[in-house]
């Protein structure tokens, strides 16, 4: 007796969010499968990859991340050269520096990055903020103003400055957002509802249901995403089907596998940088498994693999 | 689950006698619906009942096991598709290959990896041998491979070594890998003699569905899918299909644990291969194969895995005691923090990232998040000075500053009255705001 294949088809698809402008551009979401299912039917559009650029410029310590951006000493010649790395699909500053309690960055400064930054890359950019909720709400709006027509998408809007940025950036300036939530499926509807009620249309929302580390509280993360992929696919929960972006980089090289060094590790670790790359790939991956429809990675190798990764699955 | 409680009850004797343990013939069904007991505990069942029940009320997927001793492991098992729906509970099992040039190389290399996260020890758990066409050569690199103290794989398809080498190993439980849908017969025999668990693989999905089926049908259900290694995206679509085909579509002849060998499919690329196990731990492969196991490897995958496998419903805990972080000593200044192991990681993550030295004091919460357990009373200034007597920090510390979390700055007042000599310092109330405190703080 032979196989009876029983294909899973779902009465609804994941909204389609289009970033970048131009003959540049990467749409996020468009499956109406659970993520990699290229067996029950076409994925649509692939899921993405991003590259992190931080206003702060490349962790030169690493020794292949430093020799990699050698010699793009300006943050815009650092996003330009990001743009070169195979399988990388889009550019995502962080503007770290904009933070109170850091650096305290400008807006008009902030504003003048971008604006260089904009210029610079050859791939849609995303922006990521300072993680202070009222700057952030300031900036993202003077900076979908400065960059209008490069149809950028702001990470993150929260539930305290949703408002400011949904109008400031998104209606004003036809710019993308995407609402952050801390992983919790009723948190990320709740506040896709919130940014839908102001008249804000699907194609302008993808969303950051938060992520965290491999072995760092992960299984909250994949029930999450499960949840709302079934939710969306299942339910055709229009509130839920907005496409996942995971910024998965950042969480990765904090944990103390990605950072400490090899003389501070325990015996045997090895190098840090190969640590960092292999935390950084299998979080990403098990985001990209559990229904991220983009992750936004640090390094170069880890870029490369993840977009392997998704070529080979796809 | 097939059956539901009222198709049970119907072939039930519905006298209500009581003896299975239940009061009524309906709460036994029930309960047998649910999985919570098995059908053959009804006395008075009739047996073609019990044949029709038993077939029906099987689990959907085997559960297995494999190795000897004290390396026994539980394959397969699982009811659901998603975590969150229940619990996974057989947690995939991370095997290198090793073949006869390698071998020698990698052992020391496997046995490199061993080290302890929250409760749990980390190592290789299987050695998967390969044979190469020389059989007096796979013998001997079995025997080194038994030497490595692992449970084993034996990937061979040729019948006259695959016998040899269980001869040599077969009381130490390995699973012989080999079965395909010409040697099939023989493959049986050897494996059913030996007692172990036999891999099955095939071309494709319909050609491994055949020769399972014939296998079952010659009596062995002792079996794994090696899910091939024709392509990533056919391994992947062949591990979905058949998890999901065994629990969701009710298909038992796919209802058995999978191989997934990552050494063949990433060809050599290490980091596309950690990319994969990734994938394959989160999607339904019970043993994945790779081609080498470094610590850069080990942390992430080891970490997902203990994350993925753990029970929704029972929270990760970390042992209650006092953690020195950045070699603190007994003048370091103290921080609390409750037992759930995710708060204790995030906190834990921020105190090594200030470099400075605390003694972080795991108190005894039930498991929860600093919120949650103060709200249910299991982090209270009762709870936390009741801990510090039983587990007697006072004569551990000599350091009287004690740093609590932002989010419970309420305990401040009644910590200090029940912890004479104390001075409590409330905290920020995000982790990441604790290396700026701490980088600041003035003894």
């Amino acid at each position: 007796m032979s196989f009876k294949r029983v294909p899973q088809k779902f009465p609804a698809t994941i909204k389609e969010v289009i970033i970048g402008a131009g003959d540049k551009t990467v749409t996020l979401g468009g499956e109406n499968v659970l993520p990699f299912y290229s067996f029950d039917d076409k994925i649509k559009n692939p899921p993405r990859v991003g590259v992190e650029v931080s206003d702060l410029g490349p962790n030169r310590d690493l020794p292949e991340l430093g020799k990699f951006y050698a010699g793009a000493e300006k943050i815009a010649d650092v996003a330009k050269k990001a743009c070169t790395i195979p399988g990388a699909d889009f550019i995502s500053l962080v503007l770290e520096s904009a933070d109170p309690n850091g650096a305290n960055k400008s807006i008009e400064d902030c504003v003048a990055l971008c604006k260089e930054v904009a210029a610079a890359v050859t791939l849609p950019l995303v922006i990521q903020g300072s993680k202070n909720t009222e700057k952030d709400g300031q900036l993202f709006v003077k900076i979908a103003d400065a960059l209008q027509g490069k149809n950028v998408l702001f990470m993150s809007a929260k539930e305290d400055n949703h408002k400011g940025i949904a109008v400031g950036a998104v209606q004003a300036y036809g710019q993308k957002i995407a609402a952050e939530s801390a992983v919790d499926i009723n948190l990320a509807k709740q506040l896709n509802v919130l940014i839908t009620q102001l008249g804000i249309k699907h194609e302008s929302i993808a969303m950051n249901v938060g992520t965290a580390a491999a072995g760092y509280g992960f299984e909250y993360v994949v029930s999450t995403m499960d949840r709302i992929k079934l939710a969306a696919l299942t339910q055709n929960d229009d509130k839920l089907q907005m496409p996942i972006i995971t910024p998965v980089g950042e969480q990765t090289w904090a944990v103390g596998e990605s950072f400490k060094s090899e003389e501070e590790a325990p015996a045997g670790w090895g190098p840090r940088e190969s640590r960092g790359i292999a935390m950084e790939v299998a979080t990403a991956s098990a985001a990209l498994a559990a229904g991220s429809n983009a992750v936004i990675l640090r390094h170069p190798a880890s870029v490369a693999a993840v977009s392997k990764l998704i070529a080979a699955l796809v | 689950m097939a059956l539901k409680g009222l198709d049970i009850f119907k072939l039930l004797p519905k006298t209500n006698c009581k003896k299975c343990g239940n009061p009524t013939c309906m709460a036994f069904a029930m309960k047998v619906a649910q999985g919570g007991i098995t059908i053959d505990k009804c006395p008075d069942i009739s047996a073609e009942a019990l044949a029709q029940l038993s077939e029906a009320s099987a689990p959907p997927m085997k559960a297995l096991t494999i190795g000897a001793g004290d390396k026994v492991y539980k394959l397969g098992g699982e009811t659901v598709l998603f975590r969150h729906d229940k619990t996974f509970v057989s947690k995939s099992l991370y095997a290198v290959t090793v073949c006869q040039d390698c071998v020698d190389e990698k052992l020391p290399k496997i046995k490199a990896v061993d080290y302890e996260r929250i409760g749990e020890r980390m190592i290789v758990d299987l050695i998967n041998v390969e044979f190469s066409g020389d059989k007096a050569k796979f013998l001997d690199t079995v025997k080194k491979a038994q030497g490595a103290a692992r449970t084993l794989i034996l990937e061979v398809s040729d019948a006259d070594a695959a016998k040899a080498a269980l001869d040599l190993v077969k009381a130490e439980k390995p699973i012989l890998n080999g079965a395909n849908e010409s040697n099939w017969e023989a493959f049986n025999k050897i494996a059913t003699e030996a007692g172990v668990v036999l891999g099955v693989t095939g071309k494709d999905l319909d050609v491994i569905y055949d020769t399972v089926q014939k296998l079952e049908g010659a009596g062995n259900k002792n079996l794994v899918i090696d899910v091939g290694s024709v392509s990533i995206k056919d391994a992947f679509a062949n591990a979905v299909q058949i998890r999901r085909a065994a629990l969701k579509d009710q298909d038992r002849s796919f209802g058995y644990p999978s191989i997934v060998n990552l050494s063949k499919l990433a060809k050599g690329d290490d980091v596309l291969q950690t990319a994969l196990a990734s994938v394959f731990t989160l999607k339904y492969g019970s043993i994945i194969i790779l081609s080498n196991m470094s610590y850069a490897q080990a942390l992430p995958l080891y970490g997902l895995r203990q994350n993925i496998y753990t029970d929704p419903q029972k929270p990760m805990k970390m042992e209650p005691k006092i953690y020195p972080v950045n070699g603190a000593d007994e003048n370091s200044i103290c921080a609390i923090t409750v037992d759930f192991a995710l708060s204790y990681f995030v906190i834990n993550g921020e105190l090594e990232r200030s470099g400075v030295p605390v003694n972080l004091i795991v108190s005894d919460a039930g498991g929860y998040s600093v919120l949650t357990s103060w709200a249910a009373g299991k982090f209270s200034a009762g709870t936390i000075s009741k801990f510090f007597k039983e587990s007697g920090v006072e004569g551990k510390v000599k350091s009287r500053n004690l740093l609590i979390p932002g989010k419970v700055a309420v305990l401040k007042g009644e910590l200090e009255e029940n912890l004479p000599g104390w001075k409590i310092l409330v905290g920020p109330n995000e982790a990441v705001g604790v290396v700026k405190y701490l980088k600041d703080f003035k003894g």
